[in-house]
């Protein structure tokens, strides 16, 4: 049997997050509308402490929050905090989230996802000074969760692809 | 005895509990790393040079991945202007027709304005130098608003330095390498804009909260705001020159003062980065410290023609004044009266 390495589920998805992130940063307009910014990583930070525990996936999630701090011109940690904030958190429920029906996967995830960008408000709060625009937060939030069938995808492509984590 | 041999041979730590080890190191180095981020200070050395390293390499790797959505934004423009080419071409006719006066007047008023100027020997400001950019990636979430631009120091851009495009101002420069620059906008959380109310030169901070409206605060006096007000650059601080066109002022919902930026009537594309950092660049200290009428002990003596011109001029100056003057004491009645003196 073809054992799925950490190259397969880890740095292949993590290099599509960061082509795609880069993509949509591409400041143009289609028909009126400008593009949607969600943060992908969280897809990843979501799916793979579910498809298996592993020490490479938080120190990838770590790069990763770096680079959307870099690319995007933020505060440098805020990222990084809030993808390892939504792994520890899945991490710590994984037991209960196993098997589990794709509509609770998804409850779930919305929960995580809520829980990272209100601590990125906290944050951005605190460094500026200033609260920054619910309508704006939701305009994030919303592209996000959308997103949630890539990370089921990838929980159902590699949930069983290595018998040793069953 | 090597170490497998030892009594830790058969110890296995669960691999959960290993991810959570890096997890929480992971966790604490952020929290560090967000305590010692000096993204806000207007410095070069905030900037850093790893995230000018990043930018350069950023720059050009957007160029080449954005291609693709670049010609979608291109063929989604040109269909659209195919398809409302009447009615541009209708309202750009109206807009127009209402210009040409004002453009007259303009003229006229500039002219004018040189001429008070001249007379009264104002130290105006001198023309600041641009420095043309594209931008070519944008985070527009709610926790940054900020454009990377293809200029750099090898244009003499700097940090501080304002950014307008052909509606408005947009922005300043907070980090500069050699080829690519990085713009934050007046809608970024962090953005704190000196500007003033150009109907009532009342003074106001604008700033920004990751919304498409940035908000107008400290507002100074009472009702010195209305909605329609034009607000602009007020360059208190040296920041930024006095006047730049920002945007027209607006009630949110939420009751605040916001303002409806310029800026925002096209996509910003092409910039202009204004190689402006401070009153300070535009005149030597010696000559802003210099009192008002110096000038006037540094003028050349006039020539002995220009003398003789000036003395005629001076004495028929008089010698009119003096015959518009009434005599105080006529020796026959005046056939008629006087005329008043002027």
């Amino acid at each position: 049997m073809r054992v799925v390495g950490p190259t397969q589920w880890v740095f292949y998805p993590a290099l599509v997050a960061i082509a795609l992130t880069v993509l949509l940063a591409t400041p143009v307009e289609l028909f009126g509308l400008k593009l949607p910014e969600p943060v992908l990583p969280l897809i990843l930070a979501f799916a793979w402490p579910l498809i298996r525990p592993s020490m490479i996936a938080p120190a990838v999630l770590f790069g990763l929050g770096l680079f959307l701090d870099m690319f995007w011109g933020g505060t440098l940690g805020l990222w990084p905090l809030c993808l390892l904030s939504v792994y520890g958190v899945v991490l710590a429920s994984r037991n209960l989230l196993a098997g589990q029906e794709t509509q609770i996967l998804f409850v779930w995830y919305a929960l995580c996802a809520l829980a990272a960008f209100i601590v990125a408000y906290l944050v951005v709060t605190l460094d500026a000074g200033r609260a920054p625009s619910l309508l704006s937060l939701l305009g994030q939030v919303v592209p996000t969760l959308l997103l949630f069938p890539a990370a089921d995808w990838m929980i159902q492509r590699f949930d069983d692809g290595d018998v040793r984590f069953r | 005895m090597a170490f497998r041999d030892g009594p830790f041979e058969s110890l296995k730590v669960p691999l959960a509990w290993t991810a959570a080890v890096v997890t929480v190191v992971a966790i604490i180095a952020s929290i560090l790393m967000i305590l010692g981020d000096r993204r806000h200070d207007a410095t070069g050395e905030a900037y850093g040079p790893v995230r000018a390293g990043f930018d350069a390499g950023a720059g050009p790797v957007n160029g080449i991945l954005a291609w693709p959505v670049r010609w979608a934004g291109n063929a989604t423009d040109y269909v659209k202007g195919y398809f409302f080419a009447v009615s541009e071409n209708r309202r750009l006719r109206a807009e127009l027709e209402d210009l040409r006066p004002w453009r007259d007047q303009a003229i006229a008023l500039k002219n004018v304005n040189g001429r008070y100027e001249a007379m009264l020997g104002l130290r105006t400001e001198p023309p600041v130098a641009m420095a043309t950019a594209r931008s070519i990636s944008e985070s527009r979430g709610p926790f940054i608003n900020a454009r990377l631009l293809d200029a750099g120091t090898s244009k003499g851009v700097r940090i501080g330095n304002p950014v307008i495009n052909e509606d408005g101002l947009v922005g300043r420069v907070v980090g500069a390498t050699g080829g690519v620059s990085r713009m934050l906008l007046l809608t970024d959380v962090a953005s704190r804009t000196p500007v003033l109310i150009d109907r009532t030169d009342a003074r106001a901070m604008l700033t920004g909260d990751g919304s498409g409206n940035p908000r107008l605060e400290f507002v100074r006096g009472q009702d010195s705001v209305q909605a329609g007000d034009r607000i602009l650059s007020s360059g208190d601080g040296g920041g930024f020159p006095r006047g730049l066109p920002i945007g027209v002022a607006a009630k949110g919902i939420d009751g605040s003062w916001r303002v409806k930026l310029f800026s925002d009537r096209g996509a910003v594309d092409y910039v202009r980065v204004l190689l402006f950092q401070d009153f300070g660049q535009l005149v030597t200290p010696d000559a802003l410290n210099a009192p008002p009428l110096a000038g006037l002990g540094a003028a050349p003596a006039p020539t002995a023609a220009a003398a003789a011109a000036i003395g005629d001029a001076a004495a028929r100056r008089d010698r009119a004044a003096a015959a518009a003057t009434p005599a105080t004491t006529p020796t026959v009645p005046p056939a008629a009266p006087a005329r008043p003196a002027e």
